[in-house]
This record gives C-alpha cells, structure tokens and sequence, in this order.
C-alpha cells in the first residue's frame, strides 16, 4: 500500500485494474467448478480411509496434518518467490497481478476448496493422492497470499543504495535476488509464514474432512479427527484433539518459527546495536552442531555456486528498455481476451442460473453477515484494546501473552461446536446472535498482538512526559494511549475483519452431532451450498463475498489506515 | 602515482545533460552542458550543494543511469552501464546487513566469478589494506561508522578498479572518525599503495574538497551545471590553518556565493527570487533569527565572513547557505564577495524585543515574498477569509514541480505562522486568518 496518497482511495476503489482482476479471478473459478463437474462421475466410488477416534492414533494423524500444512507452506514459498517477484519486476504484470493476488485474498478459503476438490480428485482418479492434493491446495489458498503481498512489498522497497551498489558490483540477476532481494525480505516473509500457519490451523478441519455434494473425503489427520468427534458427539476425543494441537503448535514454534526468528534477525536493515536480540534455544544448538555448521556452510557454497552456473546475461542493467509497441499490443489484446472469457463464464456459471430474487437474497444475507463482522470486530476491540495497551506497556506480560495468543489465533472455531451448539438449544438462545462469536474466535487475536506491538513502541518519553504532566485516567486514554496505539489497531483490525469474513463460512453453521445450528448470513449460505454440491450457488455465494470485502477494504478499511499512518504514526 | 601522467584520460565527459521526464510530460532538467576530464593520478572534486546534480553525474559514470544527451567515455570507450573498472563507495556505506566483512568484501568478486583462491587472497589483502584485519568475520552491525564505511573502501577496492568514485563518503561520519579516515585515505592514495588511477569525489564540504583534490569543479543549480573550476596545487599533506589554504576556501566560498550573469537589474541580481515561480528552502524562522544574531553580535558587528561564520556555528555549507540566502531573499541581508552582511532591518531585527521582531519580519515576508502576499490577499478578499491549500499548490504547479511546489509552500507557511500573517490547518489543508481558539 502507499502510504503517502492519502487522498487517492477513491480512485482506488475503482481502478480499472481491480475490475478486470475481479472478473479474470472470478471468471477462473467458474472456469475450474465447470469443469470439474463434468468429471463428477467417476469420482463417486472413491473409497474412503475409516478413520479412528482412538487417541493412540493421533502421533500419527498429528504427524500427516503437520506435513500437509508444511508442503503448503513449502508451495506458499515457491508461488511467493516467482508470482510476487513477477509482480515487482515487470511493470506491465504487475498492474494486474496485484490486484489480482487482492482479490484472490478476499476470496473466502473454502471457497476455494469447494471449487477445486473435484478437479484435484479428478488428476488422481480412485486414490487418496488426488485427495491430498486437494487439501494441500486447500492449505495453500490459507497461507499463500499475505506472504506473497509481504514479498511483494519487501521488493519494491529494497534501499536504492543496496540496489546501486549491487549494480556496481555487476551483480547478475540471479545474484542480486539471491544475495539482496530475498535476505531483504526474509524478516517480513517469516513473521508472514508464522502468521500462515496459525491461519492454516484454522482451516485444518474444512480442508480434511472434504464434503462437496457427494464428494466425501476424510483424509487422515487432527482436521478429519476433529470432524468425525463433532460427528459423534465425542467430547473426550475433542480435548485430546486440542491437546495434540497444542504440543504440535508448540513443537514447530519451538523447533522451526523460533530459530528461524531468531536467525532472521541478523536480515535486518536498521543497523541499531543493542536492540534486543531474540533468542532461541534451538538455533543454539544447531549453530553449535558441527554436522549442521557443516550442512550450512555446504548450502552457502551452493548458493554462490548457482550463482556462477546460472548464465550470466551481460546486458546493461542502466535505465529501463522503453516498453515496445508490439509488446504493450500484446498485453492490451491478453487483457482484453481474459475479460471476454472471465465475463462468458461468470454470464455462464452465474447469470443464466440465477433468478434476481435469489441474487438479491444473497446480497441481503452478505449485509446481515457484513453487520456481525462490524458488530464482533467493535466488541473485540472494546475487550482488547485496553488489554493489549496494559500489556504492551510491560513487556514481562508481553512475553507471556504473545505466546497464548498466537495459540489462540491457531483454534479452529469448530472445537468450539459442542459448547454453541449445546448452549444455543439448551436455553433456546437465538443463533443468528450467538453464533456470531465463533466468527472472531481466531481472528480476534491479530487486534490483540498489533495493540501489543504498538504499545511497547509508545516511547518511554512520551509516557515519562505524560507521567510528569499527571495525564491519568480518561484523558490518558484519550490523548496518549489511543492515538499511539491507533495505527498498530487498524492495521490488526483490517485482518481481523478480512479473518471473520473466512470464517463465516465455518461458524455460521455449527454441527454436533445430528444436531445443525445455524445463523442467516451469506457464511452459512456458502456452507450449504456447498454440503448440497450446488456450484452456481458456490461461486455466486464467493463472488458475492469477495465483492464485499473488497468494496469494504476500499471504501473504509484503507482510508481509515492511511489517516491512521498519516496522523498518528510516530516516526 | 602523483605526478605519471598520460596523454588519453581515464574519463571523459562531453556536453551531458540529464533531465527527467515530469508526469505532465514535460521534463525536470538536472544537469546541463557537463565537461569534464579525469587524468591518471588525478583527484577531481565535485563541490555543491544538494540539488546541484554532483551526485546525479557521479551516477552517470557510475553507469547507474543513462545520460538523456552527450557521451561518457571511460578509457577511450563510451560508458553503458556499469563497467568493470569504475568502483563506488556510498555515503550511508551500502553494506549488506546479513554478510560478514569478508562476505561484503568477496561479493565483488563472486561476481566476476573469481576462482575461490584467488577471491580470498584478494579480499583479506584489501582488508588489510583498509586496516579492517581482524574484523573479516565481523557483521557490519557490530561495527561503528567509521569501520563501516572502511568496508566500504575494500569492497571497491578489492575489484582494483581504474577509477573510484566516492558518494560524500565522510559526510555520515562525526568529525574525529571522517578526519581519521581522510587521512589515511590520502596516505594510502600517495605512497600508491591503492590499485587505482584516479577519484572522483562528490563533497558539499569545501574544507575536504581543498584538502583531498588536486582539481575542484564548483557547482550551480537549477540546472546543476559548472560554475568554475579550481586547481589545488599546494603539496599534500595539506594544512588547514596555512593561508594559502584559507585563502583558496575563502575563493570557493566567493565562487559559490556568486550570481549568475545576465539577471534583469543590478538590484534584483543581488535580492533574487521575484515572483510568484520562486522556490523556497524551508528554513524555519529560529535558525533565521540564530543567523541574524550570530551577524549581529561581536566579533562580526554586522558583517561576517561565510567561512567564519560557518566553522563558528559548525555548519556545512549545506545548512549555511539556505539560511543565508533566505535572509538576503527577504532582505535582511546581503550575500557579497563571500561575506554575509545584516541590512538595517536585519540589524534591528537582531536587537529587537519578539513582539517588535514579529512586526519587522511581518512588514518584510509581504514585502519580499510574492507567495505569502498573494495568500494573504486572498485570503482578505474572500468572504470567508479561509482557502484551500490546493489552490495555491495548483498555482506554484505552474513553475515548478510537485515536490517543489510542497516545500516552497510549506516555508511560506511556517514563515506566515511565524509572523501570524495567516494561520493554515494541515488537517483540513486550509488556510485561513484566524488562529485556532
């Protein structure tokens, strides 16, 4: 985002590039649910693996979860290193692939599951392979996005000098990415993949325990656990799910984020000595392991080896070829071509098949959906904006809290199920209200973690001034602690909201059991839509969906941020 | 290496301009009409202010950017895009955070795709060189400034190019470590200790550009083109208190203060700056009372010379000169022969009680300053006495750039508020004539 064009969002809003992203990306998941409908038959004698509640099972089930959230992790990486460099380096590709990866963002994660588990099924037809493709991909769409947006950003604003000096040097290309863009880049894309793991998480029990129409997949794992517990009303098996979610959490935290924080740091820019260090237990050890000193220093030399390997392309790197005609010709009749066929397809898939009442109806439920986000994210804000500023302001509770809270941010909203669905029918509570906090289970956290932040970076002689002039109470809320904390906020509230509208489309709709509570919004319409196997229904659901967070992204979140920055960030 | 001299030289520039294009399609020109010829043995200095374009033809033959007219030739052959030969050290030192010395030393020559042994002896023998041994494993983090920046002379020695370039190389060090460091730069430079030709080094420092250079090119801007040029013949090592080194600083400083020939009318040669098209520095209304008062008071009674007065407030050129010719654009005083002299009301400023000053410096912003006349007129006449600050960015728009035309307002605006000759709401971008209650 540019932070110094405030006044330009509404221009932002409607900019010819998002439409047309809008229609390509909308106009692919028509193109893709089509298609894999007409490969629906052969799939439906697909044999399923019986899955086990016993928990001597789960080490194993643990073990199967972690390696599919690691390979989307590992396909995150991949797609982030080439679509987001794309992206930075090519100016003509990047006017729509921004965009694009800016919807593709507000495209709700089960969306895409929906859409896709059919076509992943279909490339290995009879076998599980297809099915672990699936949720793979699944996990993927999770994870992929804000670390290619962190990418993204990281490339585009590398220090010129850095740049200049490598040119001077004669870097290659393929040098300087390597030795310059990525380590640049590397701090924001870790904090990213920790961010997408939790995110991952929640999702995990959508993307094993696959059910479209009459497609049923539950493919071995914590996810396919968790759902087959909910199925039968198992609650001992629920608190041993969480408790194996926790020791994974921990473990990966502890054996690879932790490190890998740690190790980053030496990335950063900001030459400041004495800021704090972090630390971390196991990078010790294998700093101190020769046989992973000796493997580091062996991957180093492969590093600078394919740097000597790759063709080097001695084409002077000074000023940008003007563009060429033929070329921007090209480009122009791509575009043009893309738009024709996303507009055929979404015509195809969604107009012809859908009456303007029910059209109407699925903007009504996004509205009613639209008021619980806003509701929930004020709600949470009101909780945790004067907790994450007590705490910001003591870093020994931070370092507590931060912890928790990104475990918490990691729970998947269905473990909740049994207590909203046994609540909501025991008191006869009206679901349309109190569903609605399953919404914010996970997403909540990203309000408390930013508020952290920006509290501990309220400087000391602001709160030393404050002290000194007895600002206390209210007045300290209102003239300090808010507005320090109020672009930290924004920037926490934005992913919360974008969370939430995710996952509508799980907590919306609550099972235990036989028992299916359900509160009206355009979440659950998504949900059953797709347990019906009714993909018109689907893509006009996420079409509608993604055209709403978009809308609201624009219209209120990014000129509330750029005010925020522009006001009150202290520099 | 002092005195072999050889008949083609190492670089040569002839008449290069460099402009880039404004989004309005119209260009910004930067650069105009550049000679310059760089020799064996020979160190050129590139003195100017900011703006003035040093440090956009230093990138010109650093083979960064491309010239938009006229040719580079480095060593017979024209210059396109960086070449083997030409080397740079950066002002803020450019050293890759997350490499050791060694590694930022060696990339250099990983480039050039160096056999391993060779990159190794070459590196640690720069870096003993530098003076660094000891300190390969070291990431830039852990060192100072100083130890910083000398990294950044072994990675551009370490490729033994024919000519280095230097980028205000001291300017980001304190004055102990950026004298420490010229020194044994100009040792190393005399016993020919170093694998190069000759330097090119940008400075806005005059001090460093007698000390170091054995030719000094003087700089202009708007466009930033050579206003002179100075040769430096005393013998190294040079001393700063010798008068005849005084005496060529005190030269450049005339040279810098200098007018362009050619302007409408004596007068206005001396006070330039009419109109509503003028650029302005921002240069708040503290520092340009502290000038006033400094001139003012003894030893200068009035009347100050510029490298005086400048080493007694230790202050660059580059913070010097805005104030001064701020305070000449408003007529407080007047910039000659490299003196800096108070006018009547400048005096009566400098001795003035605030609210007498608030009057003085009210009477001259009006007089002097188109832009803050024009906004206060506007402002008189509309009924509401508010207008909005895009009106007048429109307007200045009209001479200058974006960029420009931001900085020029935002002076007028803390000279206006400074002289309550107006107020402006940066919340709502308006001005108006009242003050906030």
């Amino acid at each position: 985002m540019n932070r110094f064009a405030p006044y330009v969002f509404l221009r932002d809003l409607a900019s010819r590039w998002d439409v047309l992203a809008f229609i390509v990306v909308i106009g692919l998941i028509a193109f893709l649910g089509e298609t894999s409908r007409g490969l629906f038959a052969p799939l439906s004698q697909l044999e399923i693996t019986p899955l086990s509640l016993d928990p001597r099972h789960l080490p194993e089930y643990a073990a199967r979860t972690t390696f599919r959230m690691l390979a989307g992790l590992a396909l995150s990486l991949v797609f982030t290193l080439t679509y987001a460099t794309w992206a930075a380096k090519s100016e003509r590709a990047g006017k729509l692939l921004v965009p694009i990866l800016d919807i593709l963002q507000s495209v709700p994660i089960l969306g895409f599951i929906s859409i896709t588990v059919v076509f992943f099924m279909s490339l290995a037809p009879g076998r599980v392979l297809g099915a672990e493709f699936a949720a793979i991909f699944a996990i993927f769409t999770s994870q992929a996005w804000n670390m290619a947006f962190s990418f993204y950003q990281s490339l585009r604003t590398v220090p010129l000098e850095l740049i200049e000096a490598s040119e001077s040097f004669r870097l290659s290309p393929w040098m300087r990415f390597w030795q310059l863009e990525v380590p640049f880049a590397m701090p924001a894309l870790i904090w990213n993949m920790m961010m997408s793991m939790s995110g991952g998480w929640f999702f995990v029990v959508a993307s094993e325990s696959i059910s479209v129409g009459h497609t049923t997949v539950s493919l071995p794992g914590v996810g396919s656990y968790i759902a087959l517990a909910i199925q039968q009303k198992n609650l001992s098996a629920i608190g041993w799910a969480i408790a194996t979610m926790l020791i994974v959490i921990l473990l990966y935290d502890q054996l690879l984020f932790r490190p890998l924080v740690a190790w980053v740091d030496r990335f950063r820019v900001e030459q400041e000595p004495g800021v704090r260090v972090p630390d971390s237990w196991a990078l010790t050890m294998m700093r101190r392991s020769r046989v992973i000193q000796a493997a580091s220093v062996a991957f180093h030399a492969a590093v600078l080896w394919t740097s000597r390997v790759v063709k080097r392309t001695d084409e002077p790197v000074a000023a940008p070829t003007p563009p060429k005609r033929s070329l921007d010709l090209l480009w122009v009749s791509l575009m043009i071509a893309a738009v024709v066929l996303g507009l055929w397809h979404i015509a195809w898939v969604v107009i012809k098949n859908t009456p303007l009442r029910e059209a109407l109806e699925v903007c009504g439920l996004a509205t009613l959906t639209m008021l619980r986000v806003f509701i929930l994210i004020a709600l949470a804000s009101l909780v945790w904006v004067p907790i994450g500023v007590w705490v910001g302001m003591r870093p020994r509770a931070a370092q507590i809290v931060q912890p928790i809270a990104q475990f918490m941010a990691a729970f998947p909203a269905n473990l909740l199920f049994p207590i909203a669905v046994y609540g909501i029918v025991a008191w006869k509570l009206n679901p349309d209200i109190f569903l609605s906090p399953l919404m914010i289970l996970g997403t909540q956290w990203y309000i408390l973690f930013n508020v952290i932040a920006g509290a501990s970076a309220i400087p000391a002689e602001m709160r030393y001034v404050a002290a000194n002039f007895r600002v206390t109470g209210w007045l300290w809320w209102r003239k300090v602690a808010l507005p320090a904390v109020l672009p930290f906020y924004v920037t926490g509230a934005i992913t919360a909201s974008g969370g939430s509208w995710n996952a509508a489309i799980v907590a919306e709709l609550a099972t235990w059991g036989n028992t299916q509570v359900e509160a009206r919004g355009l979440g659950s319409y998504i949900a059953e839509a797709t347990s019906a196997g009714d993909f018109h229904r689907i893509v006009l659901g996420i079409g509608t969906m993604s055209l709403f967070v978009v809308v609201i992204n624009r219209l209120f979140w990014r000129p509330l941020y750029y005010y925020a920055e522009r006001k009150y960030r202290l520099t | 290496m002092g005195g072999a001299m050889n008949d083609s030289p190492l670089l040569q520039c002839n008449d290069v301009r460099k402009a880039f294009p404004k989004p309005d399609g119209a260009e910004l020109l930067v650069l105009e009409g550049m000679n310059l010829e760089l020799r064996e043995g020979q160190i050129v200095g590139l003195l100017g202010r900011s703006g003035s374009g040093k440090s956009t033809l230093l990138r010109l033959i650093a083979g960064l950017s491309e010239p938009t007219a006229g040719h580079l030739r480095y060593m017979g052959r024209p210059i396109s895009g960086p070449a083997p030969g030409i080397a740079m050290v950066f002002q803020s030192f450019a050293l890759f955070p997350w490499l050791t010395v060694f590694e930022n030393v060696a990339l250099g020559l990983e480039a050039q795709r160096m056999p391993r042994a060779d990159i190794r002896k070459r590196s640690l023998a720069a870096i003993d060189l530098i003076g660094l041994d000891g300190f390969e494993s070291a990431y830039p983090r852990e060192l100072s400034g100083g130890m910083r920046q000398r990294v950044g002379f072994a990675r551009a020695l370490v490729v033994h190019p024919n000519i280095l370039l230097m980028d205000e190389p001291f300017s980001a060090l304190d004055v102990l470590t950026a004298e420490t460091l010229r020194t044994d730069f100009l040792d190393l430079w005399a016993e020919g200790r170093m694998p190069i030709k000759g330097v090119i080094l940008v400075t806005h420092n005059i001090e460093e550009a007698v000390l170091m250079c054995d030719r000094v090119l003087v700089f202009g801007s708007n466009p930033g083109r050579i206003l002179s040029e100075i040769k430096v013949s005393l013998p190294q090592p040079r001393n700063r208190l010798d008068p005849s080194f005084r005496e060529l600083v005190e030269r450049i400083y005339v040279e810098m203060t200098a007018r362009p020939l050619g302007g409408p009318s004596a007068r206005q040669e001396r006070f330039p700056g009419l109109g509503i098209g003028s650029v302005y520095p921002r240069v708040s209304s503290n520092l340009l009372a502290g000038l006033m008062e400094a001139v003012a008071a003894a030893p200068f009674n009035g009347k100050a010379d510029l490298p005086e007065i400048a080493s007694d407030l230790q202050m660059e050129i580059d913070e010097l000169f805005p104030v001064a010719e701020t305070l000449q654009m408003l007529r407080f005083a007047e910039l000659e022969g490299g003196d800096l002299k108070l006018t009547e009301d400048g005096l009566a400023f400098a001795h003035a009680e605030v609210d007498e000053r608030k009057r003085i410096f009210t009477r001259h912003l009006l007089n002097y300053v188109p832009l803050a006349a024009h906004i206060r007129r506007v402002l008189d006449e509309r009924a509401s006495h508010s207008a909005r600050k895009s009106r007048f960015i429109d307007e200045l728009e009209d001479f200058m750039n974006e960029e420009a035309a931001d900085q020029t307002l935002r002076a007028v605006v803390s000279w206006g508020r400074y002289a309550e000759a107006f107020a402006y709401d940066d919340e709502n971008a308006m001005f108006s004539l009242e003050n906030p209650t």
